[in-house]
Protein backbone atom coordinates (compact mmCIF):
# COMPACT_ATOMS: atom_id res chain seq x y z
CA UNK A 1 0.00 0.00 0.00
CA UNK A 2 2.83 2.31 0.95
CA UNK A 3 4.46 1.59 -2.42
CA UNK A 4 1.38 2.86 -4.23
CA UNK A 5 1.47 6.17 -2.34
CA UNK A 6 5.17 6.50 -3.07
CA UNK A 7 4.40 5.74 -6.70
CA UNK A 8 1.85 8.53 -6.82
CA UNK A 9 4.26 10.99 -5.25
CA UNK A 10 7.01 9.89 -7.66
CA UNK A 11 4.63 10.55 -10.54
CA UNK A 12 3.83 14.02 -9.22
CA UNK A 13 7.47 14.85 -8.65
CA UNK A 14 8.39 13.80 -12.20
CA UNK A 15 5.59 15.87 -13.72
CA UNK A 16 6.06 18.99 -11.61
CA UNK A 17 9.82 19.15 -12.12
CA UNK A 18 9.20 18.49 -15.84
CA UNK A 19 11.83 15.79 -15.88
CA UNK A 20 13.73 15.93 -19.20
CA UNK A 21 14.23 12.20 -19.47
CA UNK A 22 10.56 11.55 -18.74
CA UNK A 23 9.55 13.96 -21.51
CA UNK A 24 11.90 12.17 -23.90
CA UNK A 25 10.65 8.63 -23.26
CA UNK A 26 7.03 9.80 -23.18
CA UNK A 27 7.37 11.50 -26.55
CA UNK A 28 9.01 8.38 -27.97
CA UNK A 29 6.21 6.21 -26.59
CA UNK A 30 3.65 8.35 -28.38
CA UNK A 31 5.71 8.66 -31.55
CA UNK A 32 6.02 4.88 -31.86
CA UNK A 33 2.46 4.06 -30.85
CA UNK A 34 0.71 6.77 -32.87
CA UNK A 35 2.70 5.86 -35.98
CA UNK A 36 1.78 2.21 -35.47
CA UNK A 37 -1.91 3.11 -34.97
CA UNK A 38 -1.91 5.29 -38.12
CA UNK A 39 -0.37 2.54 -40.26
CA UNK A 40 -2.44 -0.17 -38.59
CA UNK A 41 -5.64 1.80 -39.26
CA UNK A 42 -4.71 2.42 -42.89
CA UNK A 43 -4.33 -1.33 -43.33
CA UNK A 44 -6.89 -2.68 -40.89
CA UNK A 45 -9.94 -0.45 -41.42
CA UNK A 46 -10.29 -0.97 -45.20
CA UNK A 47 -9.54 -4.65 -44.77
CA UNK A 48 -12.25 -5.01 -42.12
CA UNK A 49 -14.74 -3.21 -44.37
CA UNK A 50 -13.72 -5.27 -47.39
CA UNK A 51 -14.31 -8.47 -45.39
CA UNK A 52 -17.78 -7.24 -44.42
CA UNK A 53 -19.02 -6.51 -47.96
CA UNK A 54 -17.39 -9.38 -49.80
CA UNK A 55 -18.54 -12.96 -49.93
CA UNK A 56 -15.90 -15.50 -50.87
CA UNK A 57 -15.18 -19.14 -50.20
CA UNK A 58 -12.64 -18.89 -47.41
CA UNK A 59 -14.39 -15.96 -45.71
CA UNK A 60 -15.35 -17.84 -42.55
CA UNK A 61 -11.81 -19.14 -42.10
CA UNK A 62 -10.28 -15.76 -42.81
CA UNK A 63 -12.45 -14.17 -40.14
CA UNK A 64 -11.70 -16.93 -37.64
CA UNK A 65 -7.95 -16.51 -38.22
CA UNK A 66 -8.24 -12.74 -37.99
CA UNK A 67 -10.07 -12.99 -34.67
CA UNK A 68 -7.49 -15.43 -33.36
CA UNK A 69 -4.68 -13.07 -34.37
CA UNK A 70 -6.16 -10.45 -32.01
CA UNK A 71 -4.51 -12.46 -29.29
CA UNK A 72 -1.06 -12.60 -30.91
CA UNK A 73 1.51 -12.90 -28.12
CA UNK A 74 3.65 -9.74 -28.39
CA UNK A 75 6.78 -11.52 -27.26
CA UNK A 76 6.50 -13.96 -30.18
CA UNK A 77 5.93 -11.09 -32.61
CA UNK A 78 9.00 -9.41 -31.11
CA UNK A 79 11.13 -12.49 -31.60
CA UNK A 80 9.83 -12.97 -35.14
CA UNK A 81 10.55 -9.35 -36.11
CA UNK A 82 13.94 -9.58 -34.41
CA UNK A 83 14.89 -12.61 -36.52
CA UNK A 84 13.72 -10.87 -39.70
CA UNK A 85 15.64 -7.66 -39.01
CA UNK A 86 18.69 -9.14 -37.31
CA UNK A 87 21.92 -8.55 -39.23
CA UNK A 88 21.92 -12.23 -40.10
CA UNK A 89 18.23 -12.17 -41.07
CA UNK A 90 16.63 -11.42 -44.46
CA UNK A 91 16.19 -7.68 -43.80
CA UNK A 92 19.43 -7.30 -41.85
CA UNK A 93 21.06 -5.11 -44.49
CA UNK A 94 18.60 -2.33 -43.67
CA UNK A 95 20.25 -1.95 -40.26
CA UNK A 96 16.90 -1.17 -38.65
CA UNK A 97 17.23 -3.34 -35.54
CA UNK A 98 17.20 -1.39 -32.27
CA UNK A 99 15.61 1.69 -33.84
CA UNK A 100 12.13 3.17 -33.30
CA UNK A 101 11.25 2.17 -36.89
CA UNK A 102 11.42 -1.53 -36.15
CA UNK A 103 9.43 -0.98 -32.94
CA UNK A 104 6.69 0.55 -35.09
CA UNK A 105 6.80 -2.44 -37.45
CA UNK A 106 6.37 -4.88 -34.55
CA UNK A 107 3.45 -2.90 -33.14
CA UNK A 108 1.75 -2.67 -36.54
CA UNK A 109 1.82 -6.47 -36.70
CA UNK A 110 0.35 -6.71 -33.21
CA UNK A 111 -2.49 -4.20 -33.59
CA UNK A 112 -3.59 -4.51 -37.24
CA UNK A 113 -5.58 -7.74 -36.68
CA UNK A 114 -7.28 -6.14 -33.68
CA UNK A 115 -8.22 -3.01 -35.62
CA UNK A 116 -9.37 -5.03 -38.64
CA UNK A 117 -11.45 -7.38 -36.52
CA UNK A 118 -13.28 -4.65 -34.60
CA UNK A 119 -13.77 -2.69 -37.84
CA UNK A 120 -15.23 -5.79 -39.46
CA UNK A 121 -17.75 -6.28 -36.64
CA UNK A 122 -18.86 -2.66 -36.81
CA UNK A 123 -19.08 -2.46 -40.60
CA UNK A 124 -20.94 -5.74 -40.86
CA UNK A 125 -23.88 -4.33 -38.90
CA UNK A 126 -23.83 -1.12 -40.88
CA UNK A 127 -23.69 -3.10 -44.12
CA UNK A 128 -26.85 -5.02 -43.19
CA UNK A 129 -28.57 -1.64 -42.89
CA UNK A 130 -27.08 -0.09 -46.06
CA UNK A 131 -27.11 -3.19 -48.22
CA UNK A 132 -30.30 -2.54 -50.26
CA UNK A 133 -29.69 1.18 -50.58
CA UNK A 134 -26.13 0.86 -51.84
CA UNK A 135 -27.08 -1.90 -54.27
CA UNK A 136 -30.03 0.05 -55.66
CA UNK A 137 -27.77 3.05 -56.25
CA UNK A 138 -25.64 0.78 -58.41
CA UNK A 139 -22.44 1.62 -56.48
CA UNK A 140 -19.09 -0.02 -57.13
CA UNK A 141 -17.46 -2.13 -54.39
CA UNK A 142 -14.95 0.63 -53.77
CA UNK A 143 -17.70 3.21 -53.32
CA UNK A 144 -19.56 0.91 -50.94
CA UNK A 145 -16.48 0.39 -48.78
CA UNK A 146 -15.72 4.12 -48.71
CA UNK A 147 -19.35 4.94 -47.77
CA UNK A 148 -19.38 2.36 -45.00
CA UNK A 149 -16.06 3.57 -43.60
CA UNK A 150 -17.20 7.18 -43.62
CA UNK A 151 -20.61 6.52 -42.10
CA UNK A 152 -19.16 4.11 -39.57
CA UNK A 153 -16.34 6.44 -38.58
CA UNK A 154 -17.38 6.62 -34.92
CA UNK A 155 -17.25 2.85 -34.50
CA UNK A 156 -14.00 2.76 -36.46
CA UNK A 157 -12.56 5.33 -34.09
CA UNK A 158 -13.16 2.78 -31.34
CA UNK A 159 -11.25 0.22 -33.40
CA UNK A 160 -8.30 2.60 -33.75
CA UNK A 161 -8.41 3.46 -30.04
CA UNK A 162 -8.41 -0.23 -29.13
CA UNK A 163 -5.28 -0.56 -31.26
CA UNK A 164 -3.78 2.43 -29.47
CA UNK A 165 -4.61 0.86 -26.11
CA UNK A 166 -2.91 -2.39 -26.99
CA UNK A 167 0.17 -0.70 -28.45
CA UNK A 168 0.82 1.92 -25.77
CA UNK A 169 0.89 -0.66 -22.99
CA UNK A 170 2.91 -3.22 -24.90
CA UNK A 171 6.34 -4.19 -23.62
CA UNK A 172 7.25 -7.72 -24.74
CA UNK A 173 7.84 -7.04 -28.43
CA UNK A 174 9.44 -3.61 -28.24
CA UNK A 175 11.80 -4.79 -25.52
CA UNK A 176 13.21 -7.40 -27.90
CA UNK A 177 13.34 -5.38 -31.12
CA UNK A 178 14.04 -1.98 -29.54
CA UNK A 179 16.45 -3.14 -26.87
CA UNK A 180 15.43 -0.46 -24.34
CA UNK A 181 18.49 1.67 -25.22
CA UNK A 182 18.75 4.84 -23.17
CA UNK A 183 18.19 7.96 -25.34
CA UNK A 184 17.48 5.80 -28.41
CA UNK A 185 14.69 3.27 -27.99
CA UNK A 186 13.58 3.53 -24.36
CA UNK A 187 9.84 4.10 -23.98
CA UNK A 188 7.55 4.30 -20.94
CA UNK A 189 6.74 0.60 -20.72
CA UNK A 190 10.32 -0.62 -21.12
CA UNK A 191 11.45 1.97 -18.55
CA UNK A 192 8.82 0.59 -16.15
CA UNK A 193 10.14 -2.94 -16.70
CA UNK A 194 13.69 -1.70 -16.08
CA UNK A 195 12.83 0.10 -12.82
CA UNK A 196 10.84 -2.91 -11.58
CA UNK A 197 13.93 -5.04 -12.21
CA UNK A 198 15.95 -2.65 -10.08
CA UNK A 199 13.40 -3.00 -7.29
CA UNK A 200 12.55 0.72 -7.52
CA UNK A 201 8.80 0.15 -7.35
CA UNK A 202 7.98 3.79 -6.58
CA UNK A 203 9.54 5.11 -9.78
CA UNK A 204 8.12 2.20 -11.82
CA UNK A 205 4.61 2.85 -10.49
CA UNK A 206 5.05 6.58 -11.00
CA UNK A 207 5.87 6.02 -14.67
CA UNK A 208 2.88 3.67 -14.84
CA UNK A 209 0.51 6.31 -13.49
CA UNK A 210 1.86 8.80 -16.02
CA UNK A 211 1.28 6.29 -18.82
CA UNK A 212 -2.31 5.65 -17.75
CA UNK A 213 -2.95 9.37 -17.27
CA UNK A 214 -1.66 10.25 -20.73
CA UNK A 215 -3.73 7.50 -22.34
CA UNK A 216 -6.86 8.94 -20.68
CA UNK A 217 -5.98 12.49 -21.77
CA UNK A 218 -5.41 11.38 -25.36
CA UNK A 219 -8.69 9.44 -25.52
CA UNK A 220 -10.59 12.40 -24.06
CA UNK A 221 -8.95 14.79 -26.49
CA UNK A 222 -9.97 12.61 -29.44
CA UNK A 223 -13.57 12.43 -28.27
CA UNK A 224 -13.72 16.19 -27.76
CA UNK A 225 -12.11 16.95 -31.12
CA UNK A 226 -14.33 14.51 -33.00
CA UNK A 227 -17.38 15.67 -30.99
CA UNK A 228 -18.39 12.14 -30.06
CA UNK A 229 -19.95 10.99 -26.82
CA UNK A 230 -21.22 14.42 -25.83
CA UNK A 231 -24.39 15.07 -23.86
CA UNK A 232 -27.62 15.65 -25.78
CA UNK A 233 -26.47 13.66 -28.75
CA UNK A 234 -26.86 10.04 -29.58
CA UNK B 1 53.30 12.97 -14.06
CA UNK B 2 54.84 12.31 -17.44
CA UNK B 3 52.57 9.32 -17.89
CA UNK B 4 49.41 11.31 -17.29
CA UNK B 5 50.55 13.85 -19.87
CA UNK B 6 51.01 11.09 -22.41
CA UNK B 7 47.60 9.69 -21.49
CA UNK B 8 46.10 13.14 -21.94
CA UNK B 9 47.81 13.55 -25.28
CA UNK B 10 46.61 10.15 -26.46
CA UNK B 11 43.10 10.95 -25.31
CA UNK B 12 43.30 14.22 -27.22
CA UNK B 13 44.57 12.57 -30.38
CA UNK B 14 41.90 9.91 -30.13
CA UNK B 15 39.13 12.44 -29.62
CA UNK B 16 40.43 14.34 -32.62
CA UNK B 17 40.51 11.27 -34.82
CA UNK B 18 37.04 10.12 -33.81
CA UNK B 19 34.24 12.46 -34.73
CA UNK B 20 31.94 13.49 -31.89
CA UNK B 21 28.91 11.32 -31.13
CA UNK B 22 29.76 8.23 -33.09
CA UNK B 23 27.52 5.42 -31.97
CA UNK B 24 28.49 1.96 -30.91
CA UNK B 25 26.17 -0.78 -29.68
CA UNK B 26 27.38 -2.97 -26.85
CA UNK B 27 25.45 -5.87 -25.33
CA UNK B 28 26.01 -5.95 -21.56
CA UNK B 29 24.62 -8.12 -18.80
CA UNK B 30 21.89 -7.00 -16.45
CA UNK B 31 24.21 -7.36 -13.47
CA UNK B 32 26.62 -4.82 -14.97
CA UNK B 33 23.88 -2.33 -15.76
CA UNK B 34 21.96 -2.76 -12.49
CA UNK B 35 25.12 -1.86 -10.59
CA UNK B 36 24.83 1.73 -11.80
CA UNK B 37 28.46 1.76 -12.96
CA UNK B 38 27.40 2.43 -16.55
CA UNK B 39 25.91 5.78 -15.45
CA UNK B 40 29.42 6.80 -14.40
CA UNK B 41 31.36 5.31 -17.30
CA UNK B 42 29.20 6.27 -20.28
CA UNK B 43 29.36 10.07 -19.79
CA UNK B 44 33.13 9.81 -19.22
CA UNK B 45 33.52 7.81 -22.45
CA UNK B 46 31.46 10.34 -24.37
CA UNK B 47 33.59 13.14 -22.97
CA UNK B 48 36.99 11.50 -23.49
CA UNK B 49 36.71 9.81 -26.88
CA UNK B 50 33.41 11.15 -28.20
CA UNK B 51 31.80 7.75 -28.31
CA UNK B 52 28.07 7.36 -27.72
CA UNK B 53 27.85 3.85 -26.23
CA UNK B 54 24.37 2.40 -26.60
CA UNK B 55 23.84 -0.40 -24.12
CA UNK B 56 21.61 -3.38 -24.79
CA UNK B 57 20.94 -4.78 -21.38
CA UNK B 58 20.25 -8.49 -21.75
CA UNK B 59 21.25 -11.81 -20.21
CA UNK B 60 24.59 -13.36 -21.13
CA UNK B 61 22.89 -15.92 -23.38
CA UNK B 62 21.10 -13.24 -25.38
CA UNK B 63 24.22 -11.03 -25.44
CA UNK B 64 26.17 -13.84 -27.09
CA UNK B 65 23.38 -14.37 -29.63
CA UNK B 66 23.36 -10.66 -30.48
CA UNK B 67 27.11 -10.83 -31.01
CA UNK B 68 26.87 -13.94 -33.18
CA UNK B 69 24.24 -12.29 -35.38
CA UNK B 70 26.34 -9.11 -35.67
CA UNK B 71 23.61 -6.97 -34.13
CA UNK B 72 26.05 -5.36 -31.71
CA UNK B 73 29.65 -4.17 -32.11
CA UNK B 74 31.00 -5.67 -28.91
CA UNK B 75 29.84 -7.65 -25.89
CA UNK B 76 30.76 -7.17 -22.23
CA UNK B 77 29.88 -10.34 -20.32
CA UNK B 78 31.05 -12.58 -17.50
CA UNK B 79 30.93 -16.27 -18.33
CA UNK B 80 34.34 -17.63 -19.20
CA UNK B 81 33.24 -20.91 -20.78
CA UNK B 82 30.63 -19.29 -23.00
CA UNK B 83 33.10 -16.56 -23.97
CA UNK B 84 35.73 -19.11 -24.98
CA UNK B 85 33.19 -20.98 -27.09
CA UNK B 86 32.17 -17.67 -28.69
CA UNK B 87 35.79 -16.92 -29.60
CA UNK B 88 36.50 -20.44 -30.77
CA UNK B 89 33.59 -20.25 -33.20
CA UNK B 90 35.18 -17.10 -34.64
CA UNK B 91 32.44 -14.66 -33.63
CA UNK B 92 34.79 -12.38 -31.73
CA UNK B 93 38.26 -11.03 -32.46
CA UNK B 94 39.70 -11.43 -28.96
CA UNK B 95 38.83 -11.32 -25.28
CA UNK B 96 40.15 -8.63 -22.93
CA UNK B 97 39.59 -8.83 -19.19
CA UNK B 98 38.44 -5.53 -17.71
CA UNK B 99 37.39 -5.92 -14.09
CA UNK B 100 35.78 -8.24 -11.58
CA UNK B 101 33.18 -8.07 -8.90
CA UNK B 102 31.89 -10.85 -6.68
CA UNK B 103 28.80 -12.89 -6.03
CA UNK B 104 27.16 -12.96 -2.63
CA UNK B 105 24.62 -15.23 -0.97
CA UNK B 106 21.49 -13.46 0.21
CA UNK B 107 18.86 -14.90 2.51
CA UNK B 108 16.34 -14.26 5.27
CA UNK B 109 17.68 -12.12 8.09
CA UNK B 110 17.35 -14.91 10.69
CA UNK B 111 19.29 -17.31 8.44
CA UNK B 112 17.42 -20.63 9.08
CA UNK B 113 20.07 -22.65 7.20
CA UNK B 114 22.90 -20.99 9.18
CA UNK B 115 25.05 -20.24 6.17
CA UNK B 116 26.48 -17.11 7.78
CA UNK B 117 29.18 -19.15 9.50
CA UNK B 118 29.90 -21.47 6.55
CA UNK B 119 33.55 -22.02 5.65
CA UNK B 120 33.18 -21.65 1.91
CA UNK B 121 30.56 -21.18 -0.77
CA UNK B 122 30.14 -24.91 -1.42
CA UNK B 123 29.41 -25.68 2.22
CA UNK B 124 27.00 -22.72 2.43
CA UNK B 125 25.02 -24.17 -0.47
CA UNK B 126 25.16 -27.64 1.09
CA UNK B 127 23.65 -26.20 4.28
CA UNK B 128 20.80 -24.66 2.26
CA UNK B 129 20.11 -27.99 0.55
CA UNK B 130 20.08 -29.83 3.93
CA UNK B 131 17.70 -27.30 5.46
CA UNK B 132 15.57 -27.38 2.27
CA UNK B 133 14.74 -23.73 2.78
CA UNK B 134 13.41 -21.95 -0.34
CA UNK B 135 16.14 -20.94 -2.78
CA UNK B 136 15.40 -18.84 -5.85
CA UNK B 137 17.51 -19.50 -8.92
CA UNK B 138 17.85 -17.25 -11.97
CA UNK B 139 17.21 -20.26 -14.20
CA UNK B 140 17.79 -18.21 -17.36
CA UNK B 141 21.13 -19.62 -18.51
CA UNK B 142 22.78 -16.27 -17.74
CA UNK B 143 26.33 -15.88 -16.49
CA UNK B 144 25.07 -15.70 -12.92
CA UNK B 145 22.95 -18.81 -13.40
CA UNK B 146 25.87 -20.72 -14.91
CA UNK B 147 28.02 -19.70 -11.95
CA UNK B 148 25.34 -20.86 -9.52
CA UNK B 149 25.08 -24.26 -11.23
CA UNK B 150 28.86 -24.64 -11.15
CA UNK B 151 28.81 -23.94 -7.40
CA UNK B 152 26.13 -26.58 -6.76
CA UNK B 153 28.24 -29.01 -8.77
CA UNK B 154 31.34 -28.14 -6.75
CA UNK B 155 29.34 -29.01 -3.62
CA UNK B 156 28.62 -32.41 -5.16
CA UNK B 157 24.94 -31.61 -5.74
CA UNK B 158 22.86 -31.80 -8.90
CA UNK B 159 20.46 -28.87 -9.16
CA UNK B 160 18.15 -30.73 -11.54
CA UNK B 161 17.20 -33.21 -8.77
CA UNK B 162 16.16 -30.64 -6.17
CA UNK B 163 12.67 -30.69 -4.72
CA UNK B 164 10.20 -27.82 -4.65
CA UNK B 165 12.33 -25.69 -2.30
CA UNK B 166 14.52 -24.91 -5.33
CA UNK B 167 12.62 -22.38 -7.40
CA UNK B 168 13.91 -21.61 -10.85
CA UNK B 169 12.23 -18.42 -12.04
CA UNK B 170 13.85 -17.84 -15.44
CA UNK B 171 14.23 -14.10 -14.97
CA UNK B 172 16.81 -11.33 -14.75
CA UNK B 173 18.71 -10.46 -11.57
CA UNK B 174 16.29 -7.74 -10.45
CA UNK B 175 13.18 -9.82 -11.00
CA UNK B 176 14.82 -12.77 -9.23
CA UNK B 177 15.67 -10.60 -6.23
CA UNK B 178 12.08 -9.35 -6.18
CA UNK B 179 10.87 -12.97 -6.12
CA UNK B 180 13.29 -13.92 -3.35
CA UNK B 181 12.22 -10.87 -1.36
CA UNK B 182 8.57 -11.87 -1.76
CA UNK B 183 9.21 -15.48 -0.68
CA UNK B 184 11.84 -14.61 1.92
CA UNK B 185 14.10 -17.11 0.21
CA UNK B 186 17.83 -17.60 -0.31
CA UNK B 187 19.29 -16.33 -3.57
CA UNK B 188 22.70 -15.78 -5.17
CA UNK B 189 23.30 -12.31 -6.59
CA UNK B 190 26.19 -10.23 -7.75
CA UNK B 191 27.13 -7.72 -5.07
CA UNK B 192 26.39 -4.69 -7.23
CA UNK B 193 22.82 -5.68 -8.06
CA UNK B 194 22.18 -6.47 -4.41
CA UNK B 195 23.49 -3.13 -3.10
CA UNK B 196 21.51 -1.19 -5.69
CA UNK B 197 18.36 -3.21 -5.15
CA UNK B 198 15.54 -1.16 -3.69
CA UNK B 199 13.15 -3.84 -2.41
CA UNK B 200 15.30 -5.74 0.12
CA UNK B 201 12.46 -6.50 2.53
CA UNK B 202 13.62 -8.95 5.18
CA UNK B 203 16.63 -10.16 3.18
CA UNK B 204 20.25 -9.68 4.20
CA UNK B 205 23.71 -10.44 2.84
CA UNK B 206 24.73 -13.64 4.63
CA UNK B 207 27.82 -15.03 2.90
CA UNK B 208 30.58 -13.59 0.74
CA UNK B 209 34.35 -13.52 0.30
CA UNK B 210 35.12 -17.00 -1.03
CA UNK B 211 37.50 -16.51 -4.01
CA UNK B 212 35.42 -18.89 -6.15
CA UNK B 213 32.70 -16.24 -6.05
CA UNK B 214 34.82 -13.74 -8.02
CA UNK B 215 33.23 -12.76 -11.28
CA UNK B 216 35.44 -11.66 -14.17
CA UNK B 217 34.08 -9.27 -16.78
CA UNK B 218 35.62 -9.18 -20.25
CA UNK B 219 34.96 -7.31 -23.46
CA UNK B 220 34.88 -9.10 -26.81
CA UNK B 221 34.70 -7.05 -30.03
CA UNK B 222 32.55 -8.75 -32.66
CA UNK B 223 34.53 -10.13 -35.58
CA UNK B 224 34.36 -7.72 -38.56
CA UNK B 225 35.35 -10.55 -40.91
CA UNK B 226 31.97 -12.18 -40.29
CA UNK B 227 30.00 -8.94 -40.21
CA UNK B 228 31.53 -6.18 -42.30
CA UNK B 229 29.18 -3.54 -40.90
CA UNK B 230 30.36 -3.82 -37.28
CA UNK B 231 32.36 -0.85 -36.06
CA UNK B 232 35.49 -2.68 -35.08
CA UNK B 233 37.67 0.44 -34.82
CA UNK B 234 35.19 1.98 -32.39
CA UNK B 235 35.01 -1.26 -30.40
CA UNK B 236 38.80 -1.22 -30.14
CA UNK B 237 38.75 2.43 -29.07
CA UNK B 238 36.22 1.54 -26.38
CA UNK B 239 38.42 -1.34 -25.23
CA UNK B 240 41.47 0.95 -25.06
CA UNK B 241 39.48 3.36 -22.93
CA UNK B 242 38.26 0.59 -20.61
CA UNK B 243 41.80 -0.59 -19.90
CA UNK B 244 43.11 2.95 -19.44
CA UNK B 245 44.04 4.57 -16.14
CA UNK B 246 41.07 6.88 -16.35
CA UNK B 247 38.74 3.86 -16.38
CA UNK B 248 40.73 2.28 -13.54
CA UNK B 249 40.17 5.31 -11.33
CA UNK B 250 36.46 5.50 -12.11
CA UNK B 251 35.81 1.77 -11.71
CA UNK B 252 37.85 1.31 -8.52
CA UNK B 253 36.38 4.49 -7.07
CA UNK B 254 32.75 3.52 -7.64
CA UNK B 255 31.06 2.76 -4.33
CA UNK B 256 27.56 2.23 -3.00
CA UNK B 257 27.05 2.87 0.71
CA UNK B 258 30.82 3.04 1.04
CA UNK B 259 31.36 -0.41 -0.46
CA UNK B 260 33.62 -0.88 -3.46
CA UNK B 261 31.89 -2.93 -6.13
CA UNK B 262 34.35 -3.53 -8.93
CA UNK B 263 38.08 -4.10 -9.08
CA UNK B 264 39.78 -3.05 -12.30
CA UNK B 265 42.27 -5.73 -13.33
CA UNK B 266 42.89 -5.03 -17.02
CA UNK B 267 46.50 -5.30 -18.11
CA UNK B 268 47.83 -2.65 -20.45
CA UNK B 269 49.45 -4.23 -23.49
Amino acid sequence: MNDILQGLSAAFRLIITFDGELAEITLRSFQVTLSAVAIGSLLGLPFGAWLAVNRFRMRRYTIAVLNALMGLPPVVVGLFVYILFSRSGPFGVLGLLFTPTVMIIAQVIIITPLIASIAHQAIRELWAEYHDLLLSLNTTKRQRIMTLIWDGRRALLTAALAGFGRAIGEVGAIMIVGGNIDHATRVLTTAIALETGKGDFALALGLGFILIGLAIVLNLAIHILSRTEQGGRW
Amino acid sequence: MRFSKIALATAFVMSASIAIAEEIKVAVTTSFHNSGLSDILLPAIAEDIGLDVQLLVVGTGQALRLGEAGDVDAILVHSRKAEDAFLEAGYGTHRREIMYNDFVLIGPNDDPAKIGSAENAASALTLISYAETPFVSRGDDSGTHKKERALWASAGLDDSTFESWYRSVGAGMGATLNTASGMNAYVMSDRASWLNFGNKGDLALLFSGDPVLFNQYAIIPVNPKLHTHVKNDLANALEEWLVSDRARVLIDGYTINGETLFTHNAVAE
